[in-house]
C-alpha cells in the first residue's frame, strides 16, 4: 500500500486537484450503497415502515417532494472533476429528465428519479468517488468551503483538506447520526468568507496564531430558518491537532442537551441562544478536556496524507498580463464586460478564476441541462486543468484558466448560452426551488427569480448597480439563505394565495447581518416592482461607489420603510 | 351524514416510483381528473381509511384528502395552488411532469 | 420485548422489574433509576444488579454505582432520539465494563453504530421484532465493515487500516 504513504501521496486524480478515494473509501462508500439497496428492498417488502425508513433514505439524500424523489448529491467542499460532471449529466439523463439543480450547499439535485432506481444511481455516483451520503437527515451534512478554495489571492490555506478530513471523520458516524437536528459545517480559509461560514451551525475559519501556528477559530450556533442566528466564537484558536476531538465535545454536548421536544428549536443555535455561549463553552470544554485523546493520536498524519491530494496543480510560468487578453478585451466590448464581471484575481500570475453563471436572464436559478454539463467538463479539461467549482451561490467556477485562453474559453461558454455576465450582480439570484418543486413550500420562488432577473434584463444597467444579492426562499427553511440577501424575499401563504416578505440589508459574510423587514407582504406580480423601487431609491441616494449594502447601512432601514410607505400611499399594497 | 364544506379527492404518493396518484374509481390514477369526488364526511372518511390500508401494503405514502372545484364535465379540480401544482407538474418546466404526459395522451389541458 | 445478542435472538435471564414488586433477595434484576439506591442497600453480594435509565441520565449520578452494577439498560423512547448513544460512550468511558443494553424502539439498521457506542445487547418490543426479525438482525451486523471513526467498537477505523497498510 505504497499509495498511501503520508510523504509520497500519488496523484491518480491528475486531472484535477481534489481527493481520491483509496480502496478503504471506495470499499466503505459501496458498502452504503449495498445497505441502502437492502434498505430500499425491506421498505418495499415492509420491514421497514416509511416512519422508519425515512431517516435511511434521507441519509442517503432521498427526499419525497412533491411530484416525485429528489436525490440529494454530496459535491463536498464544492469541488468537480471533469470526468464527475460527465458523470452527473450520464446520471441526469439515464435515470432522471436530462438536468439537475445546483443548491444553495454546494450538492446537486435530481427531481425525478424513481426509489428502485436509486441504488443503481448510487453506485454510478461511486464510480467517480461520489456519494449522495449525509446531504439530509438529522446527522452532520456535506461539509462546504469557499468556492475559490486553493486559488483566491486572499487565503491563509486551503479549506478542502479540512473540508475532506471532517467528510471522513463525520461518515456514517454512529454517535452522531440520530441528532437533534440537521447539523451543517462550513470551512474557510480566506480573508473573505465566500463560503457563508456564520450562517452554519459550525462554521471553521483557518486562521494563524501570533506564533504562526495554523489552526481553526470555530463559530458555533448560526443557521437560518425560521429564527435566524449569527455564529459565535466559541474558541479563538484550536490547534489542528485538536481539531476532531474538539468537534466531537461540541457534537456530543448538543446531541446530549439540544431540544427535541420542538423540531423548530432543536438546532444547536437554540441551544446556545438558550443556554447562553458560556455555558455552552463551559460544557464544551469540560468534555474536551474528559475525553480520551488517544485515539486521535495520528490525527496530524492524516490530514497531512490528505493535504498532498491538494496540491496545486502545475502551472505554467507566465507573466502576470496578457497581452492577448487587454487587445480581445479592446476588440469585444461584451467580452470585456464578462472579464470584469465574471473573472476574478488567481493567486497565480497569469491565470484567472472564472464563474460561469447558471442564471440566464429569466432561467431557472442553479439548473444545468446534460449537455451543459458536458459542455463545462470539456471546456474545464481544454482550458481548466480539468477541475470545477460548484459556489453555493449556485453557479460553476473554472477556478485554473490562462488569461491567454479567456476569450476562447468565453467564446465557447457564449455559444453554449453560459455566458452571462452577471456573476454577483441582481440578476444572479439565489433561490430554493419553491413549490414547483418542494413540498415543504409556502410559495414559489423560481417564478419570482425569473421575473426579477427579466425586471433587470439590461446587463449594462446591471453593472450601474453594481454588487446586490437578491435571494428568494419559497417557506421558513431559508434554503434560499433569505435571511442573508441584500434583498431577501420570503415566499409564505396568505389567505389562500402566494405573498412574498422582503426583507433588507442581509449579509453573508464575516461581517453577517439578518435582514429587516421592509413591510407586510406583498403579492408575486408586485415583487419585481417593489425591488426595482427599492433600487432606484438606493441608486438615488448612494455616494460614489457604494454598494446597496453599505448605502443602507448607512442611511438605515427606516428610510427605505418610508418609500415603501410612500409608495404604499399612492395604491399599491406594499 | 354530514355534508362536506368543499368536495374533496384523495392523494398519495407512489412508493416505489414517486409520482402523484390519486384515488380513482378502482384504484390509483396518475390523472387528478379521474380521482373520485367524495361529498360528504361519511365517504370522505372512507377514502381516508381505504389510503391508510394502502399505506400498510406499502403501495403509497403521504396520503391526503384535497378540497375541489367541479368542471362542467364533472372532473375534480384542486383548490388550493399547492395541489394544483402536485396535479399538473413544476409551473416553470410545462415539458416535464404531468402536463407534459397529459398533453402527449392528448387529455385535458 | 426480544433482546438480541451478537446478531441472534437470545433468552434474558434477567428480570425486569416493576417499581411496585417488592425486591427479592438474589437473582439477576433490572430495576429503575430511581430505585437504584434502595437495591444496593438491599441486595448482598450474591445477586446482580441491573438499571434502567432514561436516556437523559446525568452519567455523573451512576459514577458511584458502576461498580455493583452488571448491567445498565438506556431507554430508547423513539428510534431517532439518539441520546443514548451518547450516554452508551460515556458510562463505557467512565468504567463501565457490563452488559450495556439498548433498550426500545431501536431498528436493525441502527445496530452497528449501537455496537460502536459500546452496547453489547439490544432489547426491541415484540411488534418490532415480528417485522425484522433475527435475520435481519443479523445481516445488519454485517452492513458495513468498515467505518471511519477512530476509538468506536472494536473493528478498527479505516485510519488505523490506514496506517497498517502503509508501513
Ligand atoms: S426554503 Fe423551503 S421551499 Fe425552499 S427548498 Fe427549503 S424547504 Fe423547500
Amino acid at each position: 500500500m505504497t499509495a498511501h504513504d503520508p510523504v509520497l501521496p500519488s496523484r491518480p486524480n491528475a486531472g484535477g486537484t481534489t481527493y481520491v478515494y483509496d480502496q478503504f473509501d471506495a470499499a466503505f462508500v459501496r458498502e452504503r450503497v449495498a445497505e441502502f439497496r437492502e434498505q430500499v428492498e425491506r421498505r418495499l417488502a415492509g420491514a421497514l415502515t416509511e416512519d422508519e425508513f425515512r431517516p435511511f433514505r434521507l441519509m442517503n439524500g432521498l427526499y419525497l417532494q412533491l411530484h416525485a424523489y429528489m436525490l440529494r448529491i454530496a459535491i463536498p467542499y464544492g469541488t468537480l472533476t471533469a470526468r464527475q460532471l460527465r458523470q452527473l449529466a450520464y446520471i441526469a439523463d439515464q435515470w432522471d429528465q436530462g438536468y439537475g439543480h445546483f443548491t444553495t450547499r454546494q450538492n446537486l439535485q435530481y427531481n425525478w428519479p424513481k426509489l428502485v432506481d436509486v441504488p443503481d444511481i448510487l453506485d454510478a455516483l461511486a464510480d467517480v468517488d461520489m456519494h449522495a451520503i449525509q446531504t439530509s437527515g438529522n446527522c452532520i451534512r456535506n461539509i462546504t468551503a469557499d468556492h475559490f478554495a486553493g486559488v483566491a489571492a486572499d487565503e491563509i490555506e486551503d479549506p478542502r483538506p479540512t473540508a475532506e478530513f471532517l467528510r471522513q471523520w463525520s461518515s456514517a458516524h454512529s454517535e452522531f447520526s440520530f441528532l437533534p437536528r440537521k447539523f451543517k459545517f462550513a470551512v474557510t480559509g480566506a480573508e473573505h468568507d465566500r463560503a457563508a461560514i456564520m450562517v452554519h451551525d459550525i462554521g471553521l475559519r483557518i486562521v494563524k496564531s501570533p506564533a504562526g501556528e495554523i489552526g481553526y477559530q470555530v463559530a458555533v450556533g448560526g443557521g437560518l430558518g425560521r429564527s435566524p442566528f449569527i455564529c459565535k466564537v466559541v474558541r479563538e484558536f484550536l490547534p489542528r491537532a485538536d481539531l476532531l476531538a474538539y468537534l466531537e465535545a461540541i457534537m456530543r454536548t448538543y446531541n446530549r442537551f439540544g431540544r427535541r421536544d420542538n423540531k423548530f428549536k432543536a438546532r444547536i443555535k437554540i441551544l446556545v441562544h438558550e443556554r447562553g455561549l458560556d455555558e455552552i463553552r463551559e460544557a464544551v470544554e469540560a468534555e474536551f478536556a474528559a475525553m480520551d485523546r488517544a485515539p486521535f493520536a495520528y490525527d496530524t498524519q492524516e490530514f497531512v496524507r490528505i493535504a498532498a491530494f491538494f496540491a496545486p496543480p502545475s502551472y505554467a510560468k507566465l507573466p502576470a498580463r496578457s497581452a492577448s487578453l487587454e487587445t480581445a478585451k479592446l476588440e469585444n466590448r461584451d467580452f470585456a464586460d464578462f472579464v470584469s464581471v465574471n473573472v476574478a484575481e488567481h493567486k497565480i500570475d497569469g491565470y484567472a478564476i472564472v464563474t460561469v453563471s447558471l442564471k440566464p436572464i429569466g432561467g431557472i436559478p442553479g439548473d444545468a441541462a446534460s449537455h451543459q454539463m458536458r459542455v463545462l467538463a470539456d471546456l474545464a479539461e481544454k482550458f481548466g486543468l480539468g477541475e470545477l467549482r460548484v459556489s453555493h451561490a449556485q453557479n460553476i467556477i473554472l477556478p485554473h484558466v490562462k488569461k491567454d485562453d479567456l476569450f476562447a474559453l468565453w467564446r465557447a461558454l457564449d455559444t453554449a448560452g453560459l455566458a452571462t455576465a452577471n456573476a454577483g450582480l441582481v440578476s444572479d439570484i439565489i433561490s430554493c426551488p419553491g413549490l414547483d418543486y418542494c413540498s415543504l413550500a409556502t410559495a414559489r420562488s423560481i417564478p419570482i427569480a425569473q421575473a426579477i432577473s427579466r425586471r433587470f434584463a439590461d446587463l449594462e444597467r446591471q453593472r450601474r448597480i453594481g454588487e446586490l444579492g437578491v435571494k428568494i426562499s419559497g417557506c421558513v427553511n431559508a434554503c434560499g439563505h433569505h435571511h442573508v440577501g441584500a434583498i431577501g424575499i420570503l415566499g409564505l401563504e396568505k389567505k389562500g394565495a402566494e405573498s412574498y416578505q422582503i426583507t433588507l440589508g442581509g449579509d453573508p459574510t464575516f461581517e453577517a447581518s439578518i435582514g429587516e423587514l421592509l413591510g407586510p407582504g406583498v403579492s408575486a406580480e408586485q415583487v419585481p416592482e417593489v425591488i426595482e423601487h427599492i433600487v432606484e431609491f438606493y441608486l438615488a441616494e448612494r455616494q460614489g461607489d457604494e454598494r446597496f449594502i453599505d448605502t443602507w447601512r448607512r442611511i438605515g432601514h427606516q428610510r427605505f420603510k418610508e418609500l415603501a410607505w410612500r409608495e404604499g400611499e399612492d395604491g399599491s399594497d406594499i | 351524514m354530514a355534508g362536506l364544506e368543499r368536495p374533496q379527492i384523495l392523494l398519495a404518493s407512489d412508493l416505489a416510483h414517486g409520482d402523484v396518484v390519486f384515488l380513482g374509481a378502482s384504484g390509483w390514477e396518475r390523472d387528478c381528473h379521474r380521482a373520485k369526488i367524495v361529498y360528504d364526511s361519511d365517504a370522505a372518511a372512507a377514502l381516508q381509511a381505504f389510503g391508510q390500508a394502502e399505506i400498510a401494503k406499502n403501495h403509497v405514502v403521504d396520503v391526503y384528502l384535497a378540497d375541489v372545484a367541479v368542471d362542467a364535465s364533472g372532473a375534480p379540480e384542486p383548490l388550493h395552488y399547492r395541489e394544483k401544482i402536485r396535479a399538473l407538474g413544476p409551473s416553470v418546466r410545462r415539458d416535464l411532469g404531468k402536463q407534459a404526459w397529459l398533453r402527449r395522451s392528448g387529455d385535458a389541458m | 420485548m426480544a433482546l438480541i445478542s451478537e446478531g441472534a435472538f437470545v433468552e434474558d435471564s434477567w428480570r425486569r422489574l416493576a417499581d411496585e414488586e417488592a425486591l427479592p433477595k438474589s437473582g439477576k434484576i433490572i430495576v429503575s433509576l430511581s430505585r437504584l439506591h434502595a437495591a444496593l442497600q438491599w441486595l448482598g453480594a450474591g445477586s446482580a444488579l441491573g438499571v434502567f435509565v432514561p436516556n437523559t441520565t446525568d452519567p455523573a449520578a451512576l459514577v458511584g454505582a458502576l461498580p455493583r452494577l452488571s448491567l445498565i439498560a438506556i431507554a430508547f423512547p423513539a428510534f431517532a432520539d439518539g441520546r443514548g448513544f451518547s450516554l452508551a460512550r460515556l458510562l463505557r468511558r467512565a468504567g463501565f465494563t457490563g452488559e450495556l443494553r439498548a433498550s426500545g424502539r431501536i431498528v436493525a439498521d441502527q445496530y452497528l453504530h449501537a455496537v460502536g457506542c459500546g452496547f453489547d445487547r439490544i432489547e426491541i418490543p415484540d411488534d418490532l421484532a415480528e417485522r425484522q426479525g433475527e435475520a435481519q438482525w443479523r445481516a445488519a451486523l454485517h452492513a458495513r465493515s468498515l467505518s471511519y471513526q477512530r476509538g468506536y467498537g472494536a473493528g478498527g477505523s479505516i485510519l488505523e487500516q490506514r496506517r497498517r497498510g502503509a508501513k
